[in-house]
């Protein structure tokens, strides 16, 4: 018995160690945009993160500056662009002139806190308006009996092979002539259009492989499609709506080019903000790290809170059960 | 509480004939029981009626209705699934009031009626728990609770038993016929197995194949057949059939089975005198076959020599693998003491035997009478 648990134990070491090294590769970057994003400017600028625990030699232990500091973050946060940093350049009164040292900094428009909310304007809509549509279809397309309907599905799930990208001019011109261009409402639509086709298509193999007695139970005890929509459909199919408002949270938070090409700089969101922190000449780590790890925040928490359903939900529609 | 009427119902998918040309009438308050083996079109004559399947040519009736165009929330018929349909997310209170709160029934009005028939069925301690936590003779019970609290028009049940284990069917199934008979309400059953037909019917409608072969009282059913399908089906161990020949000696008639002859009681001789001469299958149940030692008394006896090759103790009889010229099944009294092997003679009862004229239906012969 206890000779088992010691063979497994042995045959599971290559398993362990490669799982290991995978993790050591993908945590390894991470941990360095914290440490930088961590450290003052002057540190970043003469040594690189793994130098952290060595003694410093530089400028700033001769300025006697802290080994770590949240000050990137601010001045990431309300979008300080100066030579020294936030806090203590309002502490001197040598701000910039776009700087206030108040609460009105929090909404500058170069800054990470204004491009968070943009961000999140933009996301919330674009993640909830195409599931929301993608059920109402997957519902109808499983349990609706209508001409057409396998062709139909079969046009929508093609439609999986159209690059956004090449879409964007056409887009870009109909939006100007109806006025949509720069407008949140632009954005919304732009991403629940080309979410939808695989959204639809999860949500209909989802809700097409539930068992069709339990739809057929309802009816006979007097729902119309509206409640077995409601009443069973959406809270049966929680695990799919849930890995899907992942897949479509993370895409829309991390996506550049649309917002890029539809909001540009009047609306930034964080992803153009991030880009537009590094200056031409490559200047600026202190930011681009503090601001760049500012917006992993976010997905990390809706990873984890509905990780539960994000195993669930890839195996969603390819196994039954 | 209404009666049901199938009107000339046919139902096609695609090509495939499910339902070819139904007619049944039920009456109200009758326990209807549709059976036959899959595919005989008996769930899809349900679902018609259910409304969850289009008819394509037919009129179906509850009461004097006719429900073709109703959908099946407004046809007040309640169903109880194969697989229960019970909602998984809902605790079983909510799964039994689902019916009543769509209908838009007072909140105090639901209350009562689901408690009085969880009461009734013996999960009311069950009540808040989902489904998944049962077993599945709760889960049956649930089922069947869902559908008694909207007391609706008609019942119909879809195998409800088929997903429990045998001592459990058996004792459900005398327990769906109690509440047949405190509801006065008209059931209808669809199963495969012909003995919940036997034992919960007052009707039975035997189907194979899209058709209705026969539809009359469990005991008619068995003793008069009406073709050599009804007469293998209803009835365990199946009915044995002979391939045989009628022949007639000046005024006897004899069924020749070629490896054994037995004669026609003279009572019967005018049923079947006109078809002499014709290839027919001879049809004879198992329990009429007798060990010669203990055959009752008053019957017609013809005795058959024959070859043992299984015997099968039950306890209370004996099952008889024989072979006479064909292979069949007799079940004899328990004291019998044939072994593997033996060549013996057994008694067949002549009163009770069943002749099939193949001439117009091949497939399945019809009884001659």
């Amino acid at each position: 018995m206890k000779r088992d648990k010691i063979n497994k134990f042995f045959s599971r070491i290559p398993k362990h160690i490669i799982i290991l090294f995978v993790l050591v590769i993908w945590i390894t970057p991470t941990l360095g945009l914290l440490i930088t994003s961590l450290r003052p400017v002057q540190d970043i600028n003469t040594s690189g993160w793994w130098m952290i625990l060595k003694p410093r030699d530089d400028i700033a232990s001769q300025q006697n500056l802290p080994k770590f500091t949240l000050n990137n973050y601010i001045d990431a946060l309300v979008g300080y662009r100066g030579t020294r940093n936030y806090v203590s350049d309002c502490e001197n009164g040598t701000a910039p002139l776009d700087m206030r040292c108040n609460a009105a900094d929090i909404l500058n428009p170069r800054g990470m806190i204004r491009a968070l909310l943009n961000s999140l304007i933009v996301t919330i809509p674009a993640t909830i308006l195409p599931i929301l549509f993608a059920a109402f279809a997957g519902y109808a397309f499983s349990w609706l009996d209508f001409k057409g309907r396998t062709l139909l599905f079969a046009i929508l799930v093609g439609l999986q092979v159209v690059p956004l990208q090449m879409t964007m001019v056409p887009i870009s011109r109909a939006y100007s002539t109806l006025g949509l261009n720069g407008t949140f409402l632009g954005v919304w639509l732009f991403h629940t259009g080309f979410g939808m086709p695989y959204a639809i298509y999860l949500m209909r193999n989802f809700l097409g492989s539930l068992p069709k007695d339990l739809f057929e139970s309802a009816y006979l005890d007097g729902a119309s499609h509206w409640t077995a929509f409601v009443q069973l459909a959406i809270p049966l199919a929680i695990p799919a709506i849930a890995s899907l408002g992942i897949f479509q949270f993370l895409w829309v938070w991390n996506d550049l080019l649309v917002s890029l090409v539809f909001l540009g700089g009047t609306k930034p969101v964080i992803t153009y903000q991030i880009a537009n922190m590094v200056s031409s000449l490559g200047a600026g780590w202190h930011l681009l790290t503090a601001a760049a790890f500012l917006s992993m925040l976010l997905p990390i928490v809706v990873f984890f809170a509905l990780q539960k359903y994000f195993v669930k939900g890839m195996l969603a529609g390819a196994v039954k059960g | 509480m209404a009666s049901v009427t199938f009107k000339h119902i046919t139902k096609k998918f695609g090509d495939f004939t499910a339902l070819d040309d139904l007619n049944i009438d039920i009456i109200d308050k009758e326990f209807l029981v549709l059976v036959g083996p899959s595919g005989c079109g008996k769930t899809t004559a349900l679902r018609c009626l259910a409304g969850l399947e289009e008819v394509s040519d037919g009129e179906v009736l509850i009461g004097d209705k006719v429900v073709n165009d109703i959908p099946p929330k407004d046809r007040d018929i309640a169903m109880v699934f194969q697989s229960y349909a019970l909602y998984p997310h809902m605790s079983v209170y909510d799964n039994m009031a689902f019916g009543l709160k769509l209908r838009h029934i007072p909140k105090d009005e639901i209350e009562r009626r689901v408690e009085e028939s969880a009461k009734t069925l013996g999960i009311e301690h069950l009540l808040k728990r989902k489904p998944r936590e049962l077993s599945g003779g709760q889960r049956q019970r649930v089922a069947v609770g869902r559908a008694i609290v909207r007391e609706p028009k008609v019942f119909l049940f879809d195998e409800p038993l088929s997903n429990l284990d045998a001592k459990l069917r058996v004792q459900t199934r005398a327990e769906i016929s109690k509440l047949h008979h405190r509801l006065q309400t008209t059931f209808i059953y669809v199963t495969h197995d012909q003995t919940e037909a036997m034992t919960m019917a007052s009707r039975i409608a035997v189907m194979n194949k899209g058709i209705l072969q026969q539809l009359d009282t469990p005991q008619t059913l068995y003793d008069k057949p009406n073709n050599q399908f009804v007469a293998g089906f209803i009835g365990s161990p199946a009915m044995n059939f002979f391939p045989a020949k009628l022949k007639k000696e000046d005024s006897t008639l004899f069924a020749d089975c070629g490896a054994f002859s037995v004669k026609i009681p003279d009572e019967k001789f005018s049923t079947y005198a006109p078809h002499a001469g014709k290839e027919v299958i001879f049809g004879i149940r198992p329990e009429d076959v007798h060990n010669p030692e203990y055959v009752p008394v008053g019957i017609h006896a013809a005795p058959v020599e024959a070859k043992v090759e299984v015997t099968e103790l039950m306890g209370n009889e004996i099952f008889l693998y024989l072979v006479s010229g064909a292979s069949y099944i007799a079940r004899v009294d328990p004291r019998t003491r044939f072994t593997f092997g033996q060549h013996v003679q057994v008694m067949f009862n002549m009163d009770n035997f069943h002749i099939f004229d193949p001439s117009v239906d091949k497939e399945n012969p019809i009884a001659i009478r």
